[in-house]
């Protein structure tokens, strides 16, 4: 049942910020001053006491922490075991983003920097981060592939009447890895005054570490919860990876416990095409914004363009710590593809009337597809955001 | 002792063209650098294009798209430098992101990039910190291994970058992205004199610089200069390669001459 050991004494990342072979810092000398001065105040902000009351003040109060752990009655009988469902979809925003975002844009704050920039693929970290500037009355620009704009345009308006500004990014595949480039372009241009708010555990040191972090409170309260009602643990956790933040802000806090992990990748139109996303199924390793981890790449070691269903699991890379947990095996990484996805988008919302957002998904299009393995156990699946952002694209793909 | 070395034996200016391998057509690139190095260039630069060249402005990511387009490959660009050093004898070096040599084995890199000719390396998202383990392998085949040092960059941290980097350090003028720029930032100056107090070894100055005008002006502050987008430019404009290349071989000799004072 349980197919993973625990991982004893899990202290990652290591003063490099590396995971193993993976992490550290691949950017121009332009970022390092800047990349090291964030490290040094995240690292004070993490012991500070006024810093995490505030941090978990505005969770509370702003975003609408704790999220509940839905106990999913009719879905559960379908499947033939015990689905619990992480209700991130109920944050402000509306998806996991804006734990991560409150938290970075608080350290902006610290360290004076007025001027946020980001990059979104989806459009939720977009929001969430234009969400955040509005609440603190800061400068936001946002960058987003040309071919999310458009497939995201709800996302689009939103941040525009937030007061940010969207900048479509036209260069590459359109999408959120050339967005991440731009966005690193401008950092690098307006360092001084600008702070960089990453939007997935990727990017160079400190990011990976720190947005896992932020995120760590999904899982942290997934666990009390879950004990509070079971007197014990999980047998499995279940979550879609893109970057990453979702499912290791759920997987963190049960690292050095024998619960079972899944992350769940875009396949796309499948893994033997060359249309996926399935970055830990398919790739290998290699150096992407400011990171070693897992990379789609071809032979000669160029960016290979990914494809998913959904703008935020569109993305060439992952979060080192991603490419750590699979080589150690603690967590298993598989893929379902844009089909699945779909089967498990209708399934959600007509078992249990909750409309996923497309990424969350694909999890729930393996927990269908691999039912059995689960027969008899409790799963919590991270149910990372909510499909509203989404209605365009499965209207051209479902037909009622 | 390798070409680099030797070079600031003489006690001259460099200037420093890039030329982005295999753009606009693969072919072409050893009658580009013959051509500039006939000019007044002191050492070449060959980018190895990356598909995210996050370190680049418009100008150089275009060329390098252009390039992988029409298929310049790692194998392609060590042809294309040997075919170039069998003619000269100036320096040359590959500039080049870090994942396309990672993947290709470092060992095997670094290799293959001395048997070509090549003398040197600059990879620009690769920092110190990271460069260890390229830093050996470059100095088993006796090449330089230059690291950047940005405007950005703390005093403390200037020295141990000289002192990392093997032959020379390559300063970036500006904070931002490769690209011509109008004006020369009022802080160079002070930055430049900064490392100057901070090393002993010699240092080029990059990014932005596009002008004799600008080559006159660091001149006094720098051991070299190093243009790319201005050249680059040219390509992308002229549809005639023989024109553009006339055009950028004027351009050279003008810095050239600036540079050592007598432009």
């Amino acid at each position: 049942m349980k197919s993973a050991s625990a991982v004893k004494n899990y202290r990652r990342p290591d003063a490099r910020g590396h995971f193993g072979p993976y992490g550290g810092r691949f950017v121009p000398e332009t970022l390092m001053s800047a990349l090291f001065e964030l490290e040094k105040e995240y690292a004070k902000a993490r012991n500070d006491s006024q810093f995490q009351a505030e941090w978990k003040r505005v969770l509370t109060d702003y975003a609408g922490r704790p999220s509940p752990l839905f106990f999913a009655e009719r879905a559960s009988k379908e499947l033939g075991f015990r689905l619990f469902l992480k209700r991130e979809d109920l944050n402000h925003t509306g998806a996991h983003k804006i734990n991560n975002v409150l938290g970075q844009v608080l350290l902006a704050l610290r360290m004076g920097k007025k001027r946020i920039i980001a990059e979104t693929g989806a459009g939720q970290h977009g929001l969430a981060t234009a969400t955040v500037c509005a609440k603190y009355g800061l400068e936001c620009i946002v960058y987003m592939g040309e071919e999310d704009v458009h497939r995201q345009s709800a996302n689009v308006y939103k941040m525009q009447l937030l007061g940010a500004k969207v900048v479509p990014v036209t260069s590459g595949s359109k999408t959120l890895k050339d967005a991440i480039n731009e966005t690193l372009r401008d950092w690098v241009t307006n360092v001084r005054t600008t702070f960089y708010v990453v939007g997935s555990v990727v990017g160079p040191h400190p990011y990976p570490m720190m947005v896992r972090d932020f995120q760590s409170i999904i899982g942290k309260e997934a666990k009390s919860q879950f004990f509070q009602r079971q007197k014990r643990l999980p047998d499995y956790l279940v979550a879609c990876v893109g970057g990453g933040s979702n499912a290791i802000g759920l997987f963190y806090p049960f690292l050095k416990t024998k619960v079972a992990m899944i992350g769940v990748e875009a396949a796309g139109l499948g893994l033997s095409t060359n249309r996926h996303s399935a970055t830990l199924t398919k790739g290998r390793p290699g150096v992407l914004h400011g990171s070693k981890s897992y990379l789609l790449q071809d032979s000669s070691g160029q960016v290979s363009p990914p494809h998913s269903i959904s703008a935020g699991l569109d993305y060439p890379g992952v979060g080192p710590e991603h490419s750590f947990l699979k080589d150690s095996g603690r967590v298993e990484y598989v893929a379902v593809t844009d089909k699945k996805a779909l089967e498990g988008f209708c399934f959600l919302s007509q078992t249990e009337g909750i409309i996923p957002a497309l990424e969350p998904a694909h999890a729930i299009g393996y927990l269908l597809k691999a039912r059995r393995r689960f027969a008899g156990c409790s799963v919590i699946f991270g149910l990372s955001g909510r499909g509203d952002k989404d209605m365009g694209i499965i209207q051209e793909h479902l037909k009622l | 002792m390798n070409r680099i070395a030797s070079f600031w034996k003489k006690g001259k200016k460099a200037l420093v063209p890039f030329v982005t391998a295999g753009f606009p057509k693969r072919d072409f690139t050893p009658e580009i650098v013959w051509g500039l190095a006939d000019s007044g260039a002191d050492m070449v630069e060959l980018g190895i294009p990356f598909s995210d060249p996050l370190a680049d402005g418009p100008t150089i990511q275009a060329s390098s798209q252009i390039a992988l387009q029409r298929g310049a490959r790692l194998v392609d660009i060590f042809r294309m430098a040997e075919k170039t050093r069998a003619k000269i004898d100036i320096p040359l070096l590959l500039m080049g992101y870090y994942n396309p040599l990672f993947v290709y084995g470092l060992d095997k890199f670094c290799k293959d990039t001395s048997n070509a000719g090549v003398d040197g390396l600059i990879v620009p998202d690769l920092p110190m910190e990271e460069g260890a383990e390229l830093s050996k392998t470059c100095r088993r085949q006796n090449l330089s291994l230059v690291y950047l040092i940005a405007p950005t960059t703390p005093p403390e941290r200037i020295s141990k970058i000289a002192s990392a980097s093997s032959d020379f350090s390559y300063c970036v003028s500006v904070t931002g992205v490769t690209g011509e720029r109008k004006n020369m930032s009022a802080e160079l100056k002070d930055f430049l004199l900064s490392v100057r107090m901070r090393t002993k070894k010699p240092f080029v100055v990059g990014f932005g610089i596009s002008t004799p005008e600008q080559a006159r002006q660091v001149a006094p502050h720098a051991d070299g200069v190093a243009v790319g987008s201005a050249l680059i430019k040219m390509f992308l404009e002229e549809k005639n390669q023989n024109t553009a290349l006339r055009r950028a071989c004027s351009l050279v000799a003008q810095m050239a001459g600036s540079l050592n004072g007598t432009g």
